[in-house]
């Protein structure tokens, strides 16, 4: 790759690229201070924590490229989480079984939102919220109460460290990345994705498949959050219909997107950037812990952060040179 | 012989507007094919019908002899259809090669290919002479005439059968309209059926090998370029019935100096307006209107008209020149600042319903909105000042309005925008810009919005009109400045306002030709 195309290629990803900085320099601060703590179950724990968030981000990356957004991503998550608690048990056949099923259902869960979507004409905001606020009755009705377990064996595997200290759970994040964010962003279909967040009409115009394009990105959602969710499970070993929770990595997600680089208006971003979004907002947390703060600066923090990465995204508004296309 | 491409009896309503009624088009094998008309003539209708966004109420669409059915541009797409529009069709966060791969990319492993993508974007991109674009660059940085460019390069990628170009090289610079025009001529002597729409009638003789005139939604005439002279052109091109009653004018008080200025009365001119500019759009624009006159903006839709009275409203930015009022310089960087009454500057926008009102607030919201500041005090609306107000400017422009309160969504075309023009004249401006006011609306509503800007004039007021329709700006204007690539070609007024004088200025055919510097005419 020469210069010329290094340029072009940092310009076009250059959201993920300011992403992965600010967790590099966040991370190098937290590493010069945290020295005598960083050993392997630190480490992991830290690790496992970020993938968590770190899939449901990609989840609400995909409706996002499209210019809408999905608001049922945390409740997907909850009730991925509620469904693995009953069905990811016993044998390992069992559990292989408990899995697929637990994917299909997030699946069809985000195929259901972009049905509605796509057919029924509504906005993606309230569709979302209203199936999501479905999906958490639904994990309330599996699960009444935390409870529940799930196979140990895989979830140490998943959840522990492989040789070296490496964490299991960033390799189940690269794996999920080459296997599912990878194809689809060289897929039509993903590429399709990009362009009806950049110009629907555009996109029309140059016979892109609209509709389906956008199911496949609701739906694509739908089982990453349930991915999500099957990962809680393992590392929480049990269910729970936690409405707080749903809503707070819904928003997380969002946040994550954002300061992942991708625009809320679509179409340019990716869900790279989101994962390092989503490893920004949790290493925050720790931050805030190992210079001894009080963990209420939290928020303001994750608020300033993200206030910092929406500005950098509007600044070309500064050039408009007709004031009616800032409302467009 | 069988032509590539055949529409015969196609027509279109929008609610029950004529757009398009037995249009007939045909286009062979190696043929350039130019359309002509006037602004409304139904070319756009025409094309979309071609491309397949337009559904046509009845008609025949034929490819090779064999009836088709283009119900989407993916269908007109697998067809062999390719258009290139004026509205870009371009993704402006995907980079150059992912536009012009987008339809339907190489593949490997049911994969996107992006090294073939990327070499198809550079072998466009040469196609049409456009080397110095980088496959890789995104198409938000690009220049507008680059982006034109890349809108040709990835019709061509399609290897389509048949090539619609709808004023496809309005932002090209002389020498990439030479590129295009070399393409073209390539591309006919591969074979291909190329639908040629311009508004530049030098181009159109350079390369079009038969002609067609459209005319209100019709057909007008086909025939072989070169056997008609231009003014013959013209003719076929107007001849709109004219029915319309216009308020008599005050006598002729323009000077005969060709400037088309009034004679001078000592005062500074209510507006004037010298070497206006802006952003590679609007060029070096003088221009001056007086109290009590109605000064026309004309030539061809796009021209300008809409960008030069955004410029003078403070909507853009960037704008050089001087704009004076009353003889004093001002600076407008808003529409805030425009109504101030030091300048007193009142748009009735194109669109009246995004830009002029909020179709789901009240009559009497509308119709105060840009006055609030007089009819309130301390920031709270004084609700007997907004009641009189409001029934005032009813009563005066004679709005049909079941009920203030109503939302003004649910008036008709023509009652609501007399709501958009009331709006301004609740703050008394002393220039009143109007664009298309009479867009999409009823005959008895017309004449009303004529009579009233008679009398806006004759009130003192300088009103500056930009109409497509020609026989509305005869009728109503004193003067009409024609508009042709961001300049003013030509000044009219007096006798010289006629619907030939105004489209030939529009065509620009007097100028000599674009490409090439000739200037025969004889298409």
């Amino acid at each position: 790759m020469n210069l010329e195309e290094f340029r072009f290629r940092f310009r076009e990803h250059r959201g993920a690229f300011a992403a992965t900085a600010m967790f590099v320099a966040i991370f190098a601060l937290f590493i010069a201070k945290y020295q005598t703590g960083w050993t392997v179950p630190v480490i992991t724990t830290a690790a496992n924590k970020g993938v968590l968030l770190a899939i449901v981000a990609m989840a609400q990356t995909l409706p996002v490229l499209t210019a809408g957004i999905d608001l049922s991503v945390g409740m997907v998550f909850v009730l991925a989480n509620c469904l693995a608690s009953h069905l990811v048990v016993g044998t390992p056949a069992q559990a292989a079984l408990g899995i697929v099923v637990v994917l299909a259902v997030g699946t069809l869960c985000g195929l259901i939102n972009g049905l509605i979507i796509v057919y029924g004409r509504l906005q993606p905001i309230i569709t979302t919220m209203a199936t999501g606020t479905i999906y958490f009755g639904l994990a309330l009705a599996l699960r009444p109460v935390p409870g529940g377990g799930v196979q140990e064996d895989l979830a140490d595997l998943l959840t522990g460290a492989q040789l070296g200290g490496i964490p299991s759970s960033l390799l189940v994040l690269m794996a999920i990345v080459v296997l599912v964010w990878m194809p689809y962003r060289r897929s039509t279909i993903g590429r399709g994705a990009l362009a009806i967040g950049s110009a629907e009409g555009a996109a029309y115009m140059s016979g892109v498949p609209i509709n389906r394009t956008k199911v496949v990105a609701y739906t694509l959602s739908g089982l990453l959050a349930a991915l999500g969710g099957l990962f809680l499970t393992f590392i929480t070993y049990s269910g729970e219909a936690s409405m707080a929770l749903g809503g707070t990595y819904t928003l997380n997600s969002i946040a994550a997107v954002v300061i992942g680089g991708t625009s809320l208006a679509g179409g340019a971003g990716s869900a790279i950037g989101s994962i390092f979004g989503a490893f920004v907002l949790r290493t925050i947390g720790d931050l805030l812990f190992v210079f001894d703060l009080d963990p209420l600066w939290q928020p303001l923090f994750q608020g300033v952060i993200l206030l910092v990465a929406v500005s950098l995204g509007s600044l070309q508004l500064l050039k408009l040179r007709n004031r009616l296309d800032m409302f467009k | 012989m069988i032509p590539l491409f055949r529409i015969q009896g196609v027509s279109k309503r929008y609610s029950g507007v004529r757009a398009l009624e037995d249009a007939r088009l045909e286009c062979g094998r190696g043929r350039i094919h130019a359309v002509l008309g006037e602004n409304g003539a139904g070319k756009s209708t025409l094309i979309k019908v071609m491309s397949g966004v337009v559904i046509p109420d009845a008609g025949l669409i034929e490819i090779d002899g064999k009836p088709i059915t283009l119900n989407g541009p993916a269908s007109a797409s697998r067809a062999g259809i390719v258009s290139v529009f004026q509205e870009l069709s371009l993704m402006p966060d995907l980079s150059v090669a992912d536009n012009i791969g987008i339809t339907n990319p190489p593949r490997k492993f049911g994969l996107i290919d992006q090294r073939a993508q990327r070499r198809l974007a550079e072998q466009a991109l040469a196609q049409v002479g456009c080397e110095d674009v980088h496959p890789l660059a995104l198409v938000r940085d690009l220049p507008l005439s680059r982006r034109q460019m890349v809108e040709i390069a990835k019709a061509v990628a399609r290897q389509p059968k048949i090539m619609i170009l709808d004023e496809a090289t309005s932002a090209l610079t002389a020498a990439d309209v030479q590129r295009v025009f070399t393409l073209l001529k390539r591309l006919r002597n591969d074979g291909l059926a190329i639908v040629y729409i311009s508004h530049r009638m030098s181009e159109i003789e350079e390369l079009a090998d038969d002609c067609s005139v459209y005319r209100n939604g019709r057909h007008v005439s086909t025939f072989t370029a070169g056997t008609k002279t231009p003014d013959e052109i013209v003719e076929m091109m107007i001849g709109r019935e004219v029915s319309h009653a216009y308020p008599p004018k005050p006598a002729s008080r323009g000077a005969a100096d060709g400037s088309g200025q009034k004679v001078d009365d000592g005062k500074p001119p209510t507006l004037d307006v010298k070497h206006l500019s802006w952003s590679g759009r609007l060029h070096d624009i003088d221009l001056s209107v007086r109290a009590g006159e109605i000064v026309g903006l004309g030539g061809l839709d796009g021209q300008g008209q809409r960008e030069f009275f955004l410029a003078l409203f403070g909507v853009l930015r960037g704008v050089s020149g001087q704009i004076q009022i009353n003889g004093k310089t001002i600076s407008v960087d808003s529409p805030k600042a425009a109504k101030q009454p030091d300048i007193g500057i009142a748009l009735v926008p194109e669109d009246r319903k995004t830009d002029g009102l909020m179709l789901p607030m009240s009559v009497r919201d509308n119709l105060t909105f840009a006055a609030l500041d007089h009819l309130s005090r301390a920031g709270v609306i004084s609700f007997s000042d907004e009641m009189r107000a409001t029934s005032e400017m009813v009563d005066r422009l004679k709005i049909k309005a079941p009920d203030v309160d109503e939302a003004v969504g649910t008036l008709s075309g023509g009652n609501q925008q007399k709501v958009v023009i009331a709006k301004w004249l609740l703050n008394a401006p002393r220039v009143i810009l109007l664009n298309d006011p009479t867009r999409g609306i009823d005959v008895g509503t017309k004449q009303e919005i004529y009579l009233l800007l008679r009398k806006l004039a004759d009130e003192g007021v300088a009103v500056l009109l930009y109409s497509t329709d020609y026989a509305e700006l005869i009728g109503c204007c004193d003067r009409v400045a024609v508009f042709f690539d961001g300049r003013i070609v030509r000044w009219l007024q007096g006798d010289e306002m006629t619907e030939h004088a105004l489209v030939a200025s529009a065509l620009n055919i007097d100028a000599p030709t674009r490409v090439g510097g000739e200037t025969g005419l004889h298409l």
